[in-house]
């Protein structure tokens, strides 16, 4: 457990005010609820949950890009505060979703993979075209898509050109947020593997976002489970997929599709609604979808409980632990 | 679940795979198949010549009168024609077919200098709001429903009495209100562009704001600003006609085609081509104008999707 933490975040919180309409005023969201976290240096982290649960507000706080509410997010261990948007730059960059839109449609492709450098005067301008190249060789790319613009490359070759963009300032830490839902199965695979590759490379610590429980299995070393802003679940990946303790993430591991096309579509047991977060449910947050619902649920939060390197918020684990 | 035994594929990516020809060669097949932007773009392009290179075209110099060659028929009358005349001459002996000439330089001054100002400011206005949003974008919002609640034209007219008719107030007047248009297209257009990634992925890798703005952003809305340019261009120029027209733009003797409307007024009856020949002028230039501007539209828009 006593790993250097390449970036960690304690007790995080953000909220959004939200506009309820014409002279109804605003209400509070909390898109990320008090989420402590740590990425252990060279380790892939992995963040599964459903849609709107705050991954990607959580990537933003974590790239600086979104002022946290409350709480603290240490890069090495020294605060936040302490860092411009510049030096978080150097060390922390993402890897979005959608390859359409992370590229500029105006730009040709050497000069988007070149803009960390001119932003930051990383060496001679001279050796910018051959970092680019460079760049290319590593993603797999043909030198030739340099003059090219994105609206010529195919999805999985944006996909590349981002990853050459993130990694050219040599970063230590890569925040992918769903870095292949976007992509066509057969690529997602190929972009899956290169991130693997130049994570052993390159020795990169990796955020990898998604709601794909197999992208996870197959690349995290550990797995954060999200639900309505707060991590219900943390644990080793191994561990996590073999023995989940939280009713939401046996749910989410039930829900994945299985080989056998007679089992049919499988039944999650979590209906439908996705609760709405401006107006969360009291007590435990999951309580009104989880199977194995109590009265305490209702009414009390849950704490989390440790158990060794194994997190989760449930009152079943206080019950089996008190 | 995803078959990872796949091989990652790296460095095979084959050069066979990039068929796509370059946005820019698309972009240049489209724009000749599009009829409206080629021919709106030959006008413009003759009006601009002849604007250009005035002094060479025009066979005599538009101020010059001559009372006993008034209102010379152009040369397609029979009679009281004059073969150095072609378009005839006006009320006080000018050639009409030189001040024509010199009336395209006047409404195609107005028109750029015009979008150039308020195309600055507006595009200003516009950026800044759609890019802060919040409380920027409030104030910006009161502006323009301000400067909406102001009707060009009396504003026009107020101008003229307070600093005396020119070009020169006809110019600012304009700039200073024709703006409107600007700021609302982009405004809106740069909250849609703030929020994809690019921007995103430009501010992680630590840009500047008005790095983002100018070098990341601005390109991407270019070929709308553009769309907005010539409709604002075309108002303009009416405007300037109409406000000479009415004797409170240009003043005489410049040769502004709303001016020449003005004089060729009492002579409707018996020399209608007094108004015809700077009204096609007008129609023709304003035609123009708007058929690029429409083609231009579609040629950009069909890139983006
Ligand atoms: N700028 C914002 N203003 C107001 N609400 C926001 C803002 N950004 C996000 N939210 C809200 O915060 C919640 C979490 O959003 P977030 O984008 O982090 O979810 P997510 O887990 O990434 O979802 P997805 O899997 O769909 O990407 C959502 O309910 C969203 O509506
Ligand atoms: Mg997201």
């Amino acid at each position: 457990m006593k790993e250097e933490a390449a970036l960690e975040v304690v007790d995080v919180s953000c909220v959004f005010r939200v506009n309820q309409g014409f002279m109804k005023g605003t209400k509070a969201l909390h898109a990320v609820n008090g989420v402590s976290l740590k990425i252990p240096k060279g380790k892939v982290v992995g963040l599964v949950g459903e849609s709107g649960c705050g991954k990607s507000t959580l990537a933003n706080i974590l790239l600086g890009l979104q002022k946290p509410t409350s709480g603290n997010v240490l890069y090495s261990g020294s605060s936040a505060d302490s860092f411009s948007q510049r030096h978080i730059a150097r060390r922390i960059q993402p890897i979005f979703q959608d390859p359409y839109s992370s590229l500029n449609a105006t730009k040709s492709i050497k000069s988007i993979i070149s803009l960390p450098l001119r932003v930051h005067r990383v060496g001679a301008p001279a050796d910018w075209d051959r970092k680019v190249y460079e760049m290319l060789d590593l993603v797999g790319l043909p030198r030739r898509v340099a003059q090219s613009f994105p609206s010529q490359l195919s999805g999985g070759q944006r996909q590349r050109v981002a990853i050459a963009r993130a990694l050219i300032m040599r970063p230590e830490v890569i925040i992918c947020d769903e870095p292949t839902s976007a992509l066509d199965v057969s690529v997602q695979s190929q972009i899956l593997n290169l991130l693997q590759d130049l994570r052993q490379e390159l020795g990169l610590t990796y955020l990898m976002i998604s709601h794909n429980l197999a992208v996870v299995e197959h690349m995290a070393d550990r797995v954060a489970v999200m639900y309505l802003g707060r991590i219900v679940e943390e644990a080793d990946a191994a561990t996590l997929f073999r023995a989940p303790s939280h009713p939401y993430t046996k749910a989410l591991l039930s829900s994945v599709l299985t080989p056998d096309p007679h089992l049919g579509v499988p039944d999650t047991q979590l209906g439908t609604v996705f609760p709405n977060p401006i107006d969360p449910p009291s007590g435990c947050s999951f309580h009104p979808r989880c199977a194995a619902c109590m009265d305490i649920c209702r009414e009390q939060a849950p704490q989390p409980q440790i158990n060794g390197a194994h997190m989760a918020e449930c009152h079943l684990d206080t019950a089996a632990a008190g | 679940m995803i078959d990872m035994s796949l091989s990652p594929l790296r460095g095979q990516q084959t050069a066979e795979e990039i068929l796509e020809p370059s946005p820019m060669s698309k972009l240049r097949r489209r724009i000749f198949k599009n009829h409206s932007f080629m021919i709106g773009a030959a006008i413009l392009i003759v009006i601009l010549v002849c604007a250009l290179v005035a002094p060479l075209l025009a066979p005599h110099d538009p101020y010059e009168l001559d009372l006993s060659k008034r209102l010379i028929n152009p040369f397609w009358h029979d009679k009281k024609t004059d073969a150095e005349f072609m378009l005839g001459t006006d009320k006080i002996g000018r050639d009409y077919l030189s001040r024509l000439i010199y009336g395209a330089q006047i409404s195609l001054l107005i028109g750029f200098s015009t979008i150039l100002i308020s195309g600055v400011i507006g595009t200003a206005l516009g950026v800044t709001a759609g890019y802060f949003g919040g409380r920027v974008d409030m104030m910006v919002n009161f502006i323009i429903n301000t400067r909406l609640a102001m009707p060009v034209f009396l504003v026009a007219m107020a101008a003229v009495v307070a600093f005396g008719a020119s070009l020169h107030v006809v110019i600012l007047v304009l700039g200073l209100f024709l703006w409107d248009r600007f700021a609302v297209v982009m405004r809106s257009i740069t909250m849609q562009a703030r929020d994809l990634d690019y921007v995103k992925a430009a501010r992680a890798i630590g840009c500047s704001t008005p790095h983002i703005i100018i070098r990341e952003i601005f390109p991407n809305v270019l070929s709308s600003l553009t769309v907005v340019a010539t409709v604002e261009m075309a108002n303009a120029i009416l405007l300037e006609a109409a406000l000479s027209f009415l004797g409170f733009g240009v003043q005489a003797p410049t040769p502004s085609w709303g001016l020449m409307l003005n004089e060729g007024r009492e002579y409707m009856f018996f020399s209608p081509w007094l108004l015809a020949l700077p009204g096609m002028g007008l129609f023709l230039l304003v035609l123009a104008i708007n058929l690029f501007g429409d083609g231009l539209r579609d040629v950009t828009l069909e890139r983006e999707r």
